[in-house]
């Protein structure tokens, strides 16, 4: 009897359960799992938005991609170039500044906000800005060079100096990674240290023991988050340089964008989409197992903060 | 000995290196601000004024006329009340969905439910390219290219799995004895998620709706695939639309631009504690 209501009480507490998640079963049937398998049918296709008519065409559109477009490697290097830039200098700069934020000044709670404030502001508004800086003639960042009596570069419309200029653009929001470290670095027990110290750990000792293994989930968290982020970029570059000069800035994303939405090629934007997505599938499977020789967990707790 | 364990961390601790690290957070610091400054101050110059080197930091004609300008050279009120008319049901429809969604994986027990949520996790990795283009034939199937509804619709189908994660771990850190209690009293799932978790959760909540507001206020992407119609734009299709018109009218087009950030700034410093939780909570970029 009683086993048969509290049955009855699972039964009603699964459906209600099914109830709560449908929304996300929806999107996830309808707007993730759905476009992605129509995507990876279509990339064998030569399907058009214009012309009518789609025939099967097996692995063309791949060979095309890898062996026949020379654009579609030189957007891969130009994105993997920023990724990995943009992602090395954000870990970096992101944990010294958190050391120094963690250095106990007392009321620098208003500097802290600054460093956060572009975390809040992104999008074309920002990407306008940062056109107007990178302005070879009256910009901000050659009126500062000049200050100090260098020469500038032509910054986004040099093939050089594209990709830096959206470097530094990723550096201003530097203080979001700084503060996901601060968290983790207010949450050490200081008596670690002070044991350590006891011991006679110099401090150089002490932040390579102490400090950069507790720190390493979140170093992991911010690399898989930041490559898979990085090789999205799109805004940026479509509203500053739009690819150029000379496809120097041609993200990965403003190519699928390019073919699917401009030249209308939908079966090849949808081959392009996939090798993006194998490539960035084999990528992280490396960082999760590389991750067993340097990310610490704390015993019994995988994942720690992440 | 009492000043060796004074040594907390990996800490600058004699006077000069304290002095030292103090100056390259306040340098640093004003580094943040000089992109800004710099905005506000091309902003209220004359525009054959903005190209002046040496860097005029406070203009010497200042020009508030550029504001009233920059408005009307585009449909600046029309594409911002556009932005709202997708903000608003974006962000209700993504603290609705997401809130509901989180507290079945937190709180309750049904076959599959758990691997349910590592596919919401495993939605995180993947790249939006995959999804763009079906997404869009999707869209146009159903004859909704032109309109807001494909900007809208996912928000309500989910709302997002770092929204989803956030809420979830929020509500595991929330003590089960009162709903335990309102369960026995009879009451349902759904009145306990109103009356007993979300009362006490709009910390959380309030992380989701502000980073929610500011994803979507400065989306570009959506907006440029599907909103055909000039009428409809958003701002940041406005601001876009309005470089390549007047590209070299710096001084306008700083002006317009940080009236369109305006609404996050304010949102950011209304929310600031959210904010940096959020971050913090979720490692979302």
């Amino acid at each position: 009897m009683a086993q048969t209501r509290r049955r009855t009480a699972s039964r009603r507490e699964a459906i209600a359960a099914y109830g709560f998640i449908s929304p996300w079963m929806l999107g996830f049937v309808g707007l993730t799992l759905g476009p992605m398998l129509a995507s990876l049918a279509l990339s064998f296709t030569d399907d058009n938005l214009v012309a009518s008519g789609t025939s099967f065409v097996g692995l063309d559109n791949y060979e095309k991609a890898l062996f026949d477009d020379p654009l579609v490697m030189h957007s891969l290097r130009v994105t993997a170039y920023y990724a990995s830039a943009a992602v090395v200098l954000d870990l970096v700069v992101g944990l010294a500044l958190a050391l120094l934020l963690n250095a106990g000044f007392r009321g620098i709670g208003a500097i802290r906000t600054i460093y956060y404030l572009p975390a809040a502001v992104s999008g074309v508004a920002v990407s306008l800005l940062w056109l107007w800086i990178f302005q070879p003639n009256g910009g901000l960042a050659n009126g500062l060079l000049a200050l100090v009596g260098l020469p500038g570069p032509a910054w986004v419309y040099s093939t050089t100096w594209v990709i830096p200029a959206f470097v530094l653009m990723s550096l201003w929001g530097v203080g979001r990674s700084a503060f996901i470290y601060l968290a983790i670095l207010q949450r050490i027990p200081t008596n670690l240290y002070e044991a350590a110290a006891v011991d006679g750990a110099g401090s150089m000792r002490r932040f390579f023991r102490i400090t950069v293994p507790l720190v390493t989930p979140a170093i992991f968290l911010n690399l898989v988050l930041g490559l898979i982020g990085n090789f999205q970029t799109f805004t940026q570059a479509f509203v500053i340089s739009e690819g150029g000069p000379a496809n120097a800035s041609l993200f990965y994303t403003l190519l699928v964008y390019r073919n699917a939405f401009r030249y209308f090629r939908i079966g090849y934007a949808s081959a392009l989409a996939w090798i993006l997505f194998a490539l960035l599938f084999i990528l992280t499977m490396l960082l999760f197992l590389s991750a067993r020789r340097w990310v610490f967990y704390e015993a019994g707790r995988p994942g720690g903060t992440a | 000995m009492a000043a060796t364990l004074d040594v907390i961390g990996p800490r600058p601790t004699g006077p000069w290196a304290r002095r030292l690290a103090l100056l390259v957070i306040v340098a640093g610091a004003a580094a943040v601000l000089l992109p800004l400054a710099w905005m506000i101050s091309s902003s209220l110059k004359p525009e054959s004024q903005v190209f002046r080197t040496p860097i005029e930091w406070v203009p010497s004609t200042v020009r508030p006329e550029n504001y009233s300008e920059a408005v009307s050279l585009i449909p600046f009120w029309r594409y911002a009340l556009n932005s709202l008319i997708v903000a608003v049901p974006v962000v209700i429809g993504t603290v609705l969905s997401s809130t509901a969604v989180a507290y079945a994986f937190a709180r309750m027990r049904a076959p599959g439910l758990s691997w349910m949520f590592l596919l919401v996790i495993a939605a995180i990795m993947l790249p939006a390219e995959v999804t763009l283009v079906p997404s869009f034939l999707l869209f146009k199937e159903l004859g909704w290219v032109g309109t807001y509804f494909p900007l809208i619709l996912p928000a309500w189908l989910g709302g997002g799995a770092f929204n989803i994660f956030l809420l979830r771990q929020y509500f595991l850190t929330i003590p089960r004895e009162q709903e335990e209690l309102a369960r026995v009293e009879g009451h349902g799932f759904l009145s306990i998620l109103l009356r007993v978790v979300i009362p006490q959760s709009w910390p959380a909540i309030s992380v989701v709706a502000a980073l929610t507001f500011v994803d979507v206020w400065n989306d570009f992407l959506g907006p440029l695939l599907y909103l055909t119609d000039q009428s409809k734009y958003t701002l940041p299709l406005g601001l876009n639309f309005y470089k390549d018109i007047y590209n070299t009218q710096w001084a306008h087009l700083m002006a317009a631009s940080l009236l369109a950030l305006l609404p996050c700034v304010v949102v950011f410093f209304l929310a600031q504690r959210a904010f940096t939780q959020g971050i913090v909570l979720t490692g979302r970029r």
